[in-house]
């Protein structure tokens, strides 16, 4: 059984129909991307799957439970960390606080151990402090723990906003376009990344991106959307070829176009 | 330029021996003036700021933990008793110390702009109020109209048990408040919170009808004390009789004794503040301050969490309540007015939120300037204006000054001023609050 499994997944804002009967499912340790011109709604899809947004009509499988009707920290806690279009970190806080936020739901302490500084307490800090050091250098930060998140160069806070959604021990990694505002090399450093996040710790990742060298790249399926509509969904190599894949970022014409170049 | 120069100053201060004799000197030149000159009130500032340089200058945590507690608990009483106004000075930092770092976690933590904090100030002063005087047998009777001779419901030194219970009803109702409320962002939170605070008041002003609750506007009185021990004030005379210079009575005690109250209050409420804000607590309320959408994708329950924090806030309140009706033995709704809730509030701002010693500086420095510097200020004015004395130069004569020239009277303005300046010139407050450094040890990391 597939790890994620969307079934007619509707979202509609007034009139607007966001998202229409969508349907997706994603294996256990795999890459996928979802592609799609601006405004085709795939953040909207992210904001659906992960609570932020209450979808109007399909169903939602994860890991063999439905995830409709959740809140957001709930199904956050069922094993599904993401990161945003716009960075979102926690600005005014230390680049491993931030990490140990990250680790949030694993925490047991309980107020009484907080409040006396139990041993457990104490272990248990002392180990999440480990473990984020451990994050921070899997993604590439060095020794930046004490400085403020929002002091940190852009790359690096993409860098930490990877690191605090791994914290989660996610099962499920969903990434809004990761590698934006990122120079070739960056991107070509974070690509690295995700595919040993695939591997080293099988993490299934899931991906909205705009830069197809990424997407091509590591993709093992991609899912293209537009004005809200699955249009098309396969292996990179599949989607390249899909003429309404190529209408929907290029318009009719330009099918039509490549059409009459290789009659002649 | 300045400032760096004084900074400079400062740092080559600030190393070596330099750091212990300037914060002894600092506390003993502080104590001599005050002794010497009891009605000075610069003298009695000089006296407060040693904490200061007790914080600022780097001595050894033994040393600092030693001076402070000979300070707090040597020094301040024994001028305190010979100068009763100084003590209530110090009583009311102490009182509005612990309402501004109860209002600092739900403002400065959690980032939750709360406008009616004194609401549960008020529940706490309230509940030990009718426990702790005759109100329950006045149930029945309209105000001004009991018969004299009450029994007291409950023995005074019930006293101790009603901080703890002022501690839980403060929470629950944090809580019962909270819930309908905190699903609201901003600005709508606080006017929701504004509304809330102005209900408690109210209700307190009305409910003598139909059961007499409250007693309405007039208040309850009187409210009971715990009993003093007879050695508590033989032991003070004992030792401090000779310093004090006269013989101390058990109601000057009292003051005392609520000073010793609030100052263990405090230190327990910081304690409590520290650990929660170094755990998976604090920092969830950190988070929802920073961004609420990114903290709930870590799976922090927003309201859950707000609720904490809105608890947590709302029951230190409620101990310093049950402890302000007892040692004024008197409660009215005046107390609980929209200003004091902008007041803590500011304490809490112009401090630096979510800084605790800013937090207690902010107290200080506030009610310090609404008791004293410019009451001083206007009762030497009004000397200035019965003497002959005259301004040199211009030639003015001092008894022709406006009696409309009332420094008292500018307070507010003199306060609003200090805010607006801060704001523009240091947001973050006098004592920025600062993230802890983590120590890490990278040796398998490596």
């Amino acid at each position: 059984m597939a790890l994620l499994e969307i079934n007619k997944m509707t979202k509609t804002f007034g009139g607007l129909k966001a998202i229409s009967d969508v349907t997706f499912s994603l294996e256990k340790g795999r890459i996928a991307s979802i592609i799609g011109p601006n405004g085709a709604g795939k953040t909207t899809f992210f904001n659906t799957l992960t609570g932020i947004y209450r979808p109007d009509g399909g169903t939602i499988q994860f890991n063999g439970r439905s995830l409709v009707g959740l809140r957001p920290d709930q199904i956050a806690a069922r094993g599904i960390a993401r990161t945003f279009q716009n960075i979102r970190l926690f600005p005014d806080m230390t680049v491993i606080e931030n990490i140990l936020v990250g680790m949030h739901i694993h925490f047991k302490q309980s107020p009484l151990q907080t409040l006396l500084r139990l041993p457990a307490f104490k272990k248990e800090e002392a180990e999440a402090e480990k473990k984020a050091a451990e994050l921070m250098g899997y993604v590439g930060l060095k020794s930046v723990e004490n400085e403020l998140a929002k002091n940190l160069p852009y790359g690096a806070q993409r860098r930490l906003e990877i690191a605090r959604a791994l914290a989660a021990d996610p099962l499920l990694l969903l990434l809004d376009e990761p590698a934006a505002g990122m120079n070739p090399q960056e991107t070509e450093d974070v690509t690295r990344l995700f595919r040993d996040i695939k591997t080293d710790l099988g993490i299934t990742i899931l991906l909205i991106e705009h830069d197809m060298r990424v997407v091509m790249n590591i993709s093992e399926d991609i899912c293209v959307m537009d004005y809200g509509e699955k249009i098309a969904q396969g292996a990179p190599d599949e989607i390249r070829s899909n003429t309404r894949v190529i209408e929907a970022y290029l318009g009719r014409g330009a099918v039509a176009g490549q059409h009459e170049e290789k009659l002649t | 330029m300045i400032s760096s120069f004084l900074k400079d100053i400062f740092n080559r201060l600030n190393q070596g021996r330099w750091p212990y004799l300037i914060v002894i000197g600092h506390i003993l030149a502080g104590s001599l003036l005050v002794y010497t000159q009891p009605r000075s009130n610069l003298a009695f500032l000089v006296l407060m700021t040693s904490f200061l340089s007790l914080y600022f200058f780097r001595t050894g945590l033994r040393f600092k933990f030693v001076a402070g507690a000979i300070l707090a608990a040597v020094i301040i009483p024994v001028i305190g008793v010979r100068n009763i106004f100084y003590l209530e000075v110090i009583f009311q930092i102490s009182v509005f110390s612990a309402l501004a770092l109860g209002l600092n976690i739900v403002v400065g933590f959690a980032g939750l702009l709360d406008l009616g904090y004194v609401a549960f100030y008020a529940v706490g002063a309230y509940l030990w109020a009718f426990f702790g005087s005759q109100q329950f047998y006045v149930l029945h009777f309209a105000p001004g109209t009991q018969p004299a001779d009450l029994a007291f419901l409950l023995p005074g030194d019930a006293f101790y048990m009603f901080l703890l219970v002022g501690v839980i009803v403060a929470g629950l109702t944090g809580i019962l408040l909270g819930l309908p409320v905190l699903r609201l962002r901003g600005d709508y939170l606080a006017i929701v919170t504004l509304g809330f605070g102005e209900v408690i008041r109210v209700l307190a002003n009305n409910l003598d009808k139909p059961l007499n609750f409250t007693n309405g506007p007039q208040g309850i009185t009187p409210i009971q004390r715990p009993t003093m021990p007879e050695f508590v004030v033989d032991g003070f005379n004992a030792i401090f009789s000779r310093v004090v210079g006269h013989e101390v009575t058990a109601a000057a005690m009292y003051n005392l004794m609520f000073y010793f109250f609030a100052l263990v209050v405090i230190i327990v409420i910081i304690f409590v503040t520290r650990r929660l804000d170094d755990s998976k607590i604090g920092r969830a309320w950190t988070a929802v301050r920073e961004d609420e959408t990114a903290a709930i994708a870590q799976g922090i329950p927003l309201v859950r969490m707000k609720l904490t924090a809105f608890a947590v806030g709302a029951s230190f309140a409620g101990v310093m309540g049950v402890l302000l009706a007892a040692s004024r033995t008197f409660i009215s709704p005046e107390s609980f007015s929209f200003m004091q809730s902008i007041g803590v509030l500011s304490m809490v701002i112009l401090g630096g939120a979510g800084s605790i010693p800013g937090v207690i500086l902010g107290a200080a420095t506030v009610t310090i300037l609404n008791l004293q510097v410019l009451q001083g200020f206007s009762l030497y004015l009004n000397e200035l204006r019965q003497s002959d004395a005259v301004i040199p130069i211009i030639n003015f004569a001092w008894k022709d000054l406006s009696t409309q020239l009332d420094p008292a009277k500018y307070q507010r303005l003199l306060f609003g001023l200090i805010l607006v300046l801060m704001m523009i010139f240091r947001p973050a407050g006098l004592i920025p609050a600062a993230r802890r450094k983590r120590e890490i040890d990278r040796e398998e990391t490596n």
